[in-house]
């Protein structure tokens, strides 16, 4: 009988051991964990709210919006 | 209307601001993948572990590349959201569907097979290895080519009708989308732009290897792998810019009319090679458009039109509605007044079109949608107050053009004489001007290639969509100051990304040049990639 781990266990200790290993990674990791936390936690939550999904409730109202954004004078 | 041009250009600063930055990290991923690719298939090939160090020291430079690069073309989506809401929302699906796409792909193939490539040295066969390096860079490019595409389309809008209704482009050729010739040509062009790209920076952090006396050998193999794919990139680079010409040329001619200054088209048009143009020169008036200029007789009727006598309009004589058409014929074709006109006139079809939807009327809705269908390729134009509106800036297209067809030409040069030199006459690699050269030439690659999207997307101004859409109707009613407040806030976090980038890519250049490689073997060992040899990435 073969006691070679399954195959989730053996993805995850080659995905354990490889950052374990790291040495240059470990630098990177951490300025990629402070770019994600810069753009998807600062940046989109307090500066860039998707207008369209959080002024309006369905698709009808926010054809609406647009319409009458586009045929607005001040263009 | 003073608060909404603030936005607009405050709103297009901080796009171009985070596509530039995007785009110092993607050629070169694009490149360098292939050039890692290649050196790993030598490895797998000859056994050498020579190669194999190679691979690896090139490999940790395209991880550093690559792992501060991504995730920063999502904060474009993001300005899409906010800054370009109608615009976000009139393209509809045919830019949505793309960057699914692209989405995906990225994130099963890029993710997946980096993995294996960082991580699976010594615990996975030397073949599987190799093909997760080359399924790698496939991934990269065909994820690359998703944008394009998206891209393309806001050049050359097709394949798609507009739903007054639902307010968007609605996708029904989806091959006409993805296989126009504007995506064909930009894709091949981007990919190999970023070949030309990497070449030219191995070469480049080689010649630094010999300027720090520092593993020569290792560096002339570096040069001669990365001169193959930086020559066959600046050939591609090549061809595919003459076929983007040709469709600049039939179907944006106004941009390629800015990006030679030229105001007075005809047949036999020469190509300026180097010029000052004349700022206070006005569409409309009868000054010389050049201060100085050097030209190349006929050269831009056979760059634009495949004929050394094909007609190419000048920017007045498609104001007076000159052009040629899909088949590099001159035609007389709507003048931009008139094209103004019908814009407002479209404006009123969907005016009347939202009064008898409040009404529900349907006899009259689809009058007016007839009405909006019969004018729509103009709609955009209903925006321009006067004919000079639709003239992009052509002081910046036409340098940024010719900065990029220079610096190209340059780098042609380039990479054959450093290739005819690592074969023919390595020993002047040790001569300081050839080692300064090569590194500065650095430089030069990423000028020419954020040179090449600036005359992209500013000679395509006033238009978002071409022809649809001017940025001014895209920009969301939002307020300068918070634009303004975002753009600072970019240009402080990217300068801070950059500077944390380039000192972890010097200090593993440096690293790297430290390395035993000249006592390694260049013949086949069983211990090249035993599970004992350092996998540290």
């Amino acid at each position: 009988m073969s006691d070679k781990p399954p195959l989730l266990t053996r993805i995850w200790r080659f995905y354990r051991d490889g950052f374990r290993e790291m040495t240059t990674g470990k630098s990177l990791w951490t300025l990629i964990i402070i770019k994600l936390v810069l753009i998807f936690v600062v940046m989109k939550l307090l500066f860039f709210p998707n207008l369209l999904k959080r002024d309006y409730d369905d698709d009808d109202s926010r054809a609406d919006a647009v319409r009458s954004s586009l045929l607005d004078d001040r263009r | 209307m003073n608060d909404l041009i603030n936005v607009v250009d405050w709103s297009r600063a901080q796009f171009a601001l985070t596509a530039m930055f995007h785009w110092l990290f993607v050629p070169l991923t694009l490149g360098l993948s292939v050039i890692v690719a290649v050196m790993e298939s030598a490895y797998v090939r000859t056994g050498s572990a020579k190669w194999l160090a190679l691979t690896k020291f090139w490999m940790k430079l395209f991880g550093i590349n690559f792992a501060i690069g991504v995730a920063t073309g999502i904060i474009l989506e993001f300005e899409f959201g906010t800054n370009w809401s109608n615009y976000s929302w009139f393209v509809g699906d045919i830019f949505g569907a793309p960057l699914a796409i692209e989405g995906l792909l990225a994130f099963f193939m890029e993710a997946t097979f980096i993995a294996v490539m960082f991580f699976g040295w010594g615990k996975v066969s030397k073949r599987f290895h190799l093909t997760a390096t080359w399924l790698t860079a496939f991934g990269a490019t065909i994820s690359s080519a998703w944008i394009l595409i998206a891209n393309a389309w806001m050049q050359y809008p097709v394949g798609m009708e507009f739903d007054p209704a639902q307010m968007r482009n609605i996708m029904d050729d989806f091959w006409a989308v993805a296989l126009s010739p504007v995506a064909i040509h930009k894709f091949f062009h981007a990919v190999f732009s970023g070949w030309t790209l990497a070449g030219v920076f191995v070469i480049s952090v080689s010649c630094w290897f010999y300027l720090r006396k520092r593993n020569e050998a290792m560096a002339l193999r570096s040069i001669k792998v990365g001169g193959w794919i930086g020559l066959a990139g600046i050939v591609g680079t090549l061809w595919s810019g003459d076929g983007s010409a040709v469709d600049v040329a039939r179907v944006q001619p106004m941009k390629l009319a800015a990006m030679e200054g030229l105001y007075h088209g005809g047949r036999g048009a020469d190509l300026i090679a180097v010029g000052v143009l004349n700022p206070s020169k006005e569409y409309d008036d009868e000054q010389e458009p050049f201060l100085f200029e050097t030209k190349l007789p006929n050269m831009l009727s056979l760059l634009a039109t495949h004929d050394l006598n094909g007609y190419v309009p000048g920017i007045n004589d498609l104001i007076d509605g000159i052009s040629i058409d899909e088949n590099g014929d001159t035609v007389k074709t709507v003048s931009y007044a008139e094209r103004i006109a019908i814009g407002k006139q479209s404006h009123e079809a969907l005016r009347a079109y939202d009064k008898a939807r409040a009404a529900n009327d349907t006899a009259a809705m689809d009058k007016a949608a007839a009405d909006l269908k019969a004018t729509f390729q103009y709609f955009g134009y209903g925006y321009l107050d006067s004919p000079s509106d639709a003239i992009p800036p052509v002081g910046l297209t036409f340098y940024s053009f010719h900065i990029m067809v220079l610096a190209g030409g340059y780098l042609l040069l380039f990479i054959i004489v450093y290739l005819t030199i690592a074969y023919k006459k390595s020993s002047w690699l040790t001569n300081r001007w050839w080692q300064w050269i090569g590194i500065i030439s650095l430089v030069i690659v990423y000028v020419c290639s954020q040179a090449g999207w600036v005359t992209d997307e500013v000679g395509r101004q006033p238009w978002i969509i071409e022809g649809l859409m001017p940025t001014r109707a895209a920009i969301s009613f939002i307020s300068s100051g918070m634009v303004q407040l975002t753009f600072w806030l970019f240009a402080a976090i990217f300068t801070g990304l950059l500077a944390a980038e380039i000192s972890i890519m010097l200090k593993a250049i440096a690293n790297g040049s430290k390395s035993d490689y000249d006592s390694l073997p260049d013949s086949p060992s069983a211990e090249t990639q035993s599970p004992t040899q350092s996998t540290k990435s």
